[in-house]
Formats: structure tokens, sequence, C-alpha cells
């Protein structure tokens, strides 16, 4: 089973890959991609795990106790806000998009409008 | 590309992926079984070198202060982007003028047509008794960040969700009140320029960028760790300046038409 996480990571990755390649809605684009970002931090906390190690805080608890690595959950914990923000940045483009075009669908973006 | 040529390249790539990520998997400890150093030595150093018991926040807001400092800039350039793109266009504010083009038109009709019911009592007084714990909530997460898990990113994106509960309750014209745009900008703008600023105290006594000078404190007390606290108030800010920033640019599509049906009524 010690493969069991990097897997669900990978599966995450082309679930999410699948939808952004056959999407028919800028909305749902969106959503997958961030399926896709979300797949880096199973990944990551995947490798920081440690069996029976506890959170890296140590409030209460002796220095020297295992723990895990605290250095990928700083780096999940950053950019689980940021990506909600650029997944708002996103979502803006396709307000623009239905408001410009009136579809929300990549595939009726072909002609380009002058 | 039509549809079908389309699956069938995400399925090579597909394969490809799993041919390189099998390779990539090779090398790495099985799961469970962590052995790169710098966790490790983080989680041995860092009570005594930083006086915070939250390693995490420790490798944030000092260890790696510059990285979160680049994170927050993707932050602030996201929420002005998303700002940018959903201003206000002269089509949309000049509708009284009966020349407003047929697309408006049709953006207000939708939107008459989306009016939500009126908020229930129930939902009125739960929503509006949340709003004062969730600052007080907000605030401890922020300035709790060195001692348990917490700091400014969650503590600020709390504290960005009272003003989205006025919302909730119906309140539009306090909500807009509470969301004016100079004092939202103001305290985006504050928390950015006040990690930098805290960033250039260190250069301005001849030390490195970001460097933690400032009194340790005891360790598992608030007032400890140095500038990481200081640091926690400042994203904590940013953070809730942009949510709030970015949930007012999406509702501000509908709530000019629902102000003004509000109003009429």
């Amino acid at each position: 089973m010690s493969l069991f996480p990097y897997l669900v990571a990978a599966w995450l990755f082309c679930i999410g890959l699948y939808g952004v390649v056959t999407s028919r809605n800028f909305i749902h684009l969106v959503m997958c991609l961030a399926v896709v970002q979300s797949s880096t931090y199973v990944l990551l906390l995947t490798i920081g795990y440690r069996i029976g190690g506890m959170p890296p805080v140590f409030a209460g608890v002796p220095v020297g106790t295992p723990a895990v690595d605290p250095v990928v959950q700083a780096l999940m914990l950053t950019d689980i806000v940021v990506e909600a923000t650029v997944v708002a940045l996103l979502l803006s483009l396709a307000v623009q998009v239905h408001k410009g075009t009136g579809t929300l669908n990549p595939d009726h973006l072909r002609e380009l409008q002058g | 590309m039509n549809p079908r040529f389309r699956r069938y390249f995400f399925l090579i790539s597909v394969v490809a992926f799993f041919g390189v990520f099998a390779w990539g998997l090779h090398d790495l400890p099985p799961f469970g079984h962590y052995r790169g150093p710098y966790g490790d030595i983080l989680n041995h150093v860092a009570v005594y070198e930083r006086h915070a018991t939250d390693v995490v926040t420790a490798v944030n807001f000092d260890y790696r202060g510059f990285d979160t400092l680049g994170e927050e800039s993707i932050l602030f350039m996201s929420v002005i982007g998303t700002s940018l793109l959903l201003r206000p266009q002269k089509k949309e504010t000049d509708n009284n003028d009966g020349k407003a083009d047929n697309s408006l038109q049709r953006d207000l009709d939708e939107s008459e047509r989306r009016r939500a019911p009126a908020a229930s009592d129930a939902a009125r007084v739960l929503t509006l008794a949340l709003v004062g714990p969730l600052i007080v909530f907000g605030w401890y997460i922020v300035t709790h960040g060195q001692l348990t898990p917490g700091g400014g990113f969650q503590g600020g994106v709390i504290l960005a969700t009272p003003p989205l509960l006025v919302y909730l309750a119906g309140d539009l014209k306090t909500f807009k009140r509470i969301t004016r745009q100079e004092w939202v900008e103001a305290i985006e703008g504050a928390g950015i320029f006040g990690f930098v600023l805290v960033g250039l105290l260190g250069l301005f006594v001849g030390g490195a960028f970001l460097q933690n000078l400032l009194p340790l404190g005891q360790t598992g007390s608030v007032i400890s760790a140095g500038t990481v606290a200081l640091l926690n108030i400042a994203t904590g800010l940013a953070v809730s300046g942009g949510f709030v920033q970015l949930i007012y640019v999406f509702l501000e599509q509908t709530l000019e038409v629902k102000l003004r049906v509000q109003g009429g009524k």
C-alpha cells in the first residue's frame, strides 16, 4: 500500500487534465484546473509524511518528538490561499468572455472577432 | 483540433506521463518513511532559534519569508487583475439614457430574473450573530500563528467572511458600506507594504532582508517569535483585504441591480 498516495496524486492530475482537455464550459475548465493543482498537494504532503509522526507543532510537546516535514506543509498552506485568488482571476476572465461573446464554450470561440 | 483527436492526444500524453511519473517515483522513499534532512533540522532548531512552537509558521514567515512575499505578490496581482477585469464598464453604468445597447439589456434582464427571495429571519439572525465571533476568531488565528496551527493566511480568510455574512443576511446597504473600496484597498495595500517594511528593517540595521531582529520573547506566549508575529498580522490584513475585494467585485456584477430593485420596493 505504500504506493497508494502517489497513485491518488497521479489520478487527480490525470482526471483534472482530462476535464481541461474535454471541457465545454470555461467555469468547469477552471474547476478542473483546481483539481490538477490539488494533485500537487497530495504528492508533496505524501513525500513529507512520516508514519507515527505528529504535526510539526511543538506547543506542549518536547522538541525531538518525531514529526512530519514542516516545509511541504508551509508550501501547501500558502498555495491553498493563493490558488483561491488565481481561480477568482480565471473566473473573472470567464465572466468577461461570456459578456463579450455570449458563450462559455471554448469550442465556440474559434472565429476571431474584431 | 477535433474532440476525437484531442482525446487520443490526451491518452498518449497520459501514458507518457505515467512513464515519467514511475521513473520519478523510483527513487522516492516509500510512503511514510520521510528521509529529507531539512524538515527534521527545522523541527529541531525552530523552537530554540525562533521561540515559535508552530514550525510551519516559522518556515513561512521566517526561514522562507522571502518565498511568502512572492506568494503574497501572486495573491495581490490576482486580486488586482480580477478587479480590473470586472470593473464596471461605461455601458453598464450609463443605462438610464435609453441608449444602452442590447447586450447590456440582456445582462440586466438575466440578473433581475435571478433575483433570490429575501433572506428569512432565521438566516438573518444566525448570520448577523456570527459576525462578531468571527472577527474575534479571525484575529485569534492571526495572532496565535507562531504558537498553534494558524497564522495570517488562515486568519485572513476568516476575517473576510463577516462581510459575506452581511450580504447573505440580505443587508445590501450595510454590505456596500463596510466594503467601501478605498478602505478595502487600503487594508490590502497596507498588508503587503507592511510585510515589505518589516523585511526592510533588517536591511536598515545592516542585516539581511526579512531578518528576525526583534526580541524573541518567551516561547509559548502570544508576543514571541519576533517579526513572525508582525508578518502574520501584515499577511492577515493583505489576505482579508484581498478576499473582501474579490467577494465585492463578483457580487458587484449583480449588486447594482439588486439595490435598484430593493430601493424601488
